[in-house]
Order: C-alpha cells, then sequence, then structure tokens
C-alpha cells in the first residue's frame, strides 16, 4: 500500500499543476479560520462581528464549517479527473501496466492516494474547527466541545464518495475537460430530476425518500444545509423551520455503497479495455 | 534450454478482424529473436497480449515456466513499445525513479543505465524537452533498469535520423553482447539480420515461420558469375545437375544452388572447361530475399 502510495505521490507531486490545485484545496478552509476571528467594519455604519450572531458556537460549529469547506472538493476533484486524464494522453497508462504495474494496483494506488488526500483534508477540518469552537465557545468542557463531530465524520465520506463519482467519470471518458463537463451536466440533470419529483410528480417527502439514492442528492444529504438552522436560532417561533438536519447512518451507507460501485466499475472498465 | 516465454494458440479478434491467429512460439534464454511482418501482420498486438495490455480473444501464454502472475513476470522484462511513454512535466531522473517504484528496483541503477545510453548529463531536463533521439534512448534505460532477463522492443528505431539509428543499433548490439535475451519486432529487415538469430514471421496474424534465420529457406546459396564467354557458361550450368535457376541481369550471371558446392571447386571446374572468371560470388539469400519468397510462396 505504502509503495502503491508513493507511486502516486510521485506522479501527482511533479506535476506543477496538480500540487498547487492540492495546496490551494489545504490553504482555502483557513478562510473560515479567519473570518471567524475578526470584526468587519462597514464605514463606521456598523461592524460586521460574525462571532456574534452565534454560527461559531458548538455544536452548530461542526455542520457549518464542514457543509461550507465542503465546497473546496472542487479543486481535487480536477486533480482526481485530470490525474487519469493525463494518463491516458500521455500513455503512460500503458507503459505502467508494461512496466509491472497491475490494472488493480493502477486503480488501488489512485484510490489510496484519494483515501489520502480526504483523511488530511478531513484532519484540516478538524483542526480548524476545533480552533474557532475553542474560541468561541462559552462551554469548558471538553466532552460538550465535540459534540457535533459527527459531521466531520460526514465530511470525510462526503469527500472520497465525490471524487469516487470523478475517478470513474476519469476512467469512462478518459479526457479530464470532457470529464469535467460530465460530471457538471450529470449535476444539473439530477438537480432538475429533483425538482420534478419534488415540485410535479410528486411531494417533499417522497423526492428525498427516492432521491437520497441518487449520487449527488445522496453527497448533499449527508451534510445537510445549515442556512435554516442558524435562521432558526434567530427567530423566535421556529415551528416552520424545524428540519432533519442530522447524519444518519444509512446515508453514510448509501454513500459507502456508491463509493465501492464507482471504484469497482473503474477497474472493471480497465479490465476490459485493450490500451 | 530455459524457456522465457511460452505462446500458445493465441488469438486476438478485434470486432471482424483477426489480429492474430492461432499463434505459437517459444523464446529460449539467450537467444536474439526478431519478428517479422510487414505493417499490420499482428506484431504489436501479439506483444500487447503478452505485456498486459491487450486482452486476448483466447489461447494462453505463461513467463517463466508459468509460475507467476503476467504482472509480477513484467517486473522481470524490459520492453519499449511503439514511442517513448514518460511523464512529460517529470524529469529523466524523476520519470525513472517512478519505474524503480514499479519495477520494485533499488533506485541505485538509474545512473548506471543512463550513462550506458549517454543522458547522464541531461537527467535533470524534463521528458518533454527531449529530442525523439533521446527520448527512445531513456525508453532503453528505463527498460534495463530491472536488469531484465528479456528485452522487448517494438520498431525501436522508427522516425529516427541516421543517428540516432545507429545509436540504437549500437545499444542493442551492447546489450545482446552481455547475453539478454532480446525480442525484436520490426519490419526493417535489415535491421533484424543484423541482431538476430532466430526468427518468427508472421503475416495477416499467422505465423509462417519460426526458428533460425540461417534454416528460412532450404537453401543452399547462390553464386554471381561474370566472364566473357557468358553464352557458354549459361550453357553449361544450365546442364549441370548442381543448379537450379538461372538469371542474367546486367552481364551478370546469377545461378542457384540445388546442393552444396562452394566457390573454389565450381572455379576449378569451369576452369578446366575453359571458361575463365573475372568475376566469382558465393552468397546466402539475404533476409530480405528470404522473407520476400516466403511470404510470395504461402
Amino acid at each position: 500500500m505504502i509503495r502503491l502510495l508513493q507511486i502516486e505521490f510521485i506522479k501527482l507531486w511533479n506535476n506543477r499543476t496538480s500540487r498547487i490545485l492540492i495546496l490551494t484545496s489545504f490553504i482555502f478552509p483557513f478562510s473560515i479560520l479567519i473570518l471567524s476571528s475578526i470584526k468587519i467594519p462597514f464605514f463606521g455604519f456598523f461592524t460586521l462581528d460574525l462571532g456574534k450572531t452565534g454560527i461559531f458556537n458548538v455544536p452548530i460549529v461542526w455542520h457549518i464549517s464542514t457543509f461550507f469547506i465542503a465546497f473546496f472538493k472542487i479543486f481535487f476533484a480536477i486533480v482526481v479527473v485530470s490525474m487519469i486524464g493525463n494518463e491516458y494522453s500521455n500513455r503512460t497508462i500503458k507503459q505502467n501496466l508494461i512496466d509491472g504495474l497491475s490494472k488493480k494496483e493502477f486503480v488501488l494506488s489512485k484510490f489510496y492516494f484519494i483515501l489520502t488526500y480526504a483523511l488530511v483534508s478531513t484532519l484540516v477540518v478538524f483542526v480548524i474547527t476545533f480552533l474557532i469552537a475553542l474560541f468561541h465557545s462559552s462551554y469548558t468542557e471538553i466532552n460538550l466541545l465535540f459534540r457535533g463531530t459527527e459531521f466531520v465524520l460526514a465530511y470525510f465520506f462526503k469527500l472520497v464518495g465525490f471524487f469516487s463519482l470523478c475517478f470513474f467519470l476519469g476512467v469512462l471518458i478518459k479526457r479530464s475537460a470532457f470529464a469535467l463537463g460530465f460530471l457538471f451536466i450529470s449535476f444539473i440533470v439530477e438537480m432538475i430530476l429533483y425538482a420534478m419529483f419534488k415540485w410535479k410528480w410528486f411531494n417533499d417527502q417522497i423526492a428525498d425518500q427516492i432521491m437520497q439514492f441518487f449520487p449527488f442528492t445522496s453527497l448533499w444529504f449527508l451534510i445537510d444545509q445549515p442556512i435554516q438552522r442558524v435562521v432558526a436560532m434567530s427567530v423566535p417561533n421556529k415551528k416552520d423551520l424545524i428540519y432533519d438536519y442530522a447524519v444518519h447512518w444509512h446515508e453514510v451507507l448509501i454513500v459507502i455503497g456508491w463509493t465501492a460501485l464507482f471504484v469497482y466499475l473503474s477497474y472493471a472498465l480497465l479490465k476490459k479495455r485493450d490500451l | 534450454m530455459e524457456t522465457i516465454l511460452s505462446v500458445h494458440n493465441l488469438t486476438k479478434k478485434f470486432d471482424f478482424l483477426t489480429a492474430v491467429k492461432n499463434l505459437s512460439f517459444d523464446i529460449e534464454k539467450g537467444n536474439v529473436y526478431g519478428i517479422l511482418g510487414p505493417n499490420g501482420s499482428g506484431k504489436s498486438t501479439t506483444l500487447g497480449i503478452i505485456l498486459n495490455v491487450v486482452n486476448r480473444t483466447h489461447g494462453e501464454f505463461s513467463w517463466f515456466g508459468g509460475n507467476t502472475s503476467t504482472h509480477e513476470a513484467l517486473k522481470k522484462v524490459g520492453a519499449i513499445i511503439e514511442r517513448p511513454n514518460f511523464y512529460p512535466y517529470m524529469s529523466a531522473m524523476q520519470n525513472l525513479r517512478l519505474v524503480c517504484k514499479i519495477k520494485e528496483v533499488p533506485e541505485s541503477k538509474i545512473q548506471e543505465k543512463l550513462e550506458l545510453v549517454g543522458l547522464w548529463d541531461r537527467k535533470d531536463s524534463k521528458f518533454r524537452t527531449y529530442s525523439l533521439g533521446m527520448k527512445q534512448r531513456l525508453a532503453i534505460a528505463s527498460a534495463l533498469l530491472n536488469d531484465p532477463e528479456i528485452l522487448i522492443l517494438d520498431e525501436p528505431t522508427n522516425g529516427l535520423d541516421p543517428q540516432g539509428i545507429h545509436q540504437i543499433r549500437q545499444i542493442i548490439k551492447k546489450i545482446a553482447g552481455q547475453g539478454t535475451t532480446i525480442l525484436l519486432a520490426s519490419h526493417l529487415l535489415d535491421e533484424v539480420e543484423k541482431v538476430c538469430s532466430h526468427v518468427v514471421i508472421l503475416r495477416k496474424g499467422e505465423k509462417l515461420y519460426s526458428g533460425p534465420v540461417d534454416g528460412m529457406l532450404a537453401s543452399y546459396g547462390f553464386f554471381e558469375l561474370r566472364t566473357a564467354q557468358m553464352e557458354k557458361l549459361e550453357d553449361f550450368l544450365e546442364k549441370s545437375a548442381s543448379f537450379g535457376k538461372i538469371t542474367r541481369e546486367n552481364g551478370t550471371l546469377t545461378a542457384y544452388l540445388k546442393q552444396e558446392m562452394d566457390a573454389e571447386e565450381l572455379n576449378k571446374l569451369l576452369f578446366e572447361k575453359g571458361l575463365v572468371l573475372s568475376h566469382l560470388v558465393k552468397r546466402k539469400e539475404s533476409l530480405e530475399e528470404q522473407f520476400l519468397a516466403l511470404t510470395k510462396n504461402n
């Protein structure tokens, strides 16, 4: 496993674009740390102090930071898609196999790298959020600080699931630009489908029940949007705003299912192909 | 003798086209093999199959007696297919480090192999800045990193300038001289003739011949003769039981032997008949002539 990781690391780290994208995806999340610690004065009219709104308090901060930082996954998604596209356009995939890498090892080396990246990224999110929580919380007990950390776990699976999807599209389409385009189009298609289920054919509940099994929606449901929860904090009559934002085990299971399927399909596709 | 590769009834079909048809041959340790055939005869497909990048339709092949999986066996093989494939944004050094990781060999060999192909000075230049000849030499260095039991080369001089071709040939000869088994696919016959001891000849995916280069045609060679009395010479040779086909071209008579006879014996015989030669050469058919003869007959 270490050998396969090293192989992928050499390939990606020596590529300037990949290196910049990976670093960027790690640096951007720190912006939320900065945002949480500064007060922005708007020309003396008022001062925007996000800390005052209570969004950096435990437990909601775990929800908010994982939700927003997850958007930065797009940087590494580009890396994932192009790491397959490049292997095809440089025909190095062929050379790798000739040199004695099996097709299984080829897929695994990339999947291990995805796992490692997701793990490091999760760690970064954990540290950032923990620092914010420590700074803003009135709680002093440690076990209360960790309330809500299930969102960090959900973040990990969300990343792995999404990158596996990108990986599969990369293998399927072989060209990075087309694969990214296809990723975007399939996202739109799924959104349209969701909207149709929700407002045209069925109602909210049935739409959610069906759509939770779709790839993008299953990832989306893993960490529900926290906006409603934030709004609910400052509204006296909360009845209309109550919704289920918790991380459910069946949501995680669906995403793990997609991950396994995407990785397996990538391998099966590669195995069947003549290079 | 130790068998390195054994191919048995290998077949590959692409939709309507059968690229390789029931191909069988063995590669023994220490020999230099050429795979010959016109373009599209299935050479590259055959190599693709044994190198794990093309799926066979049916048939078997086994490396080193069949005790290891193909990808494990390939770690003991060095191969270059078509054009050199490396990561363009990485230097020669970085690319070779990667190959070392894949083949699970120590990185200490890199310097030795880069020096062998004359690229040590350029080891830190990015692959994309290399000329085609340099890329091809890097590919050879890469294939040699594991001190392979067998080196497989597919059209190694394709697209190179004369200097590049010469350099690659020198390297191949050097490697062959060290006793490494080589499998060389080419349609350039003089290239194969210069280095190979054995050949496998393919046409349209089928094997026409496999064995030693000399044994391709049951031939005793031929004489090229010139004399002042050409008519008399031709007349004499036609009556002789030792000769078969006789042709005359540009004032030179070419007589093909039907049985063994050396030049001295013929010279003596003709002199006794009063025929004095101004030109006498005994030759074997070149590989090209043999190849053309073989592909025509079938």
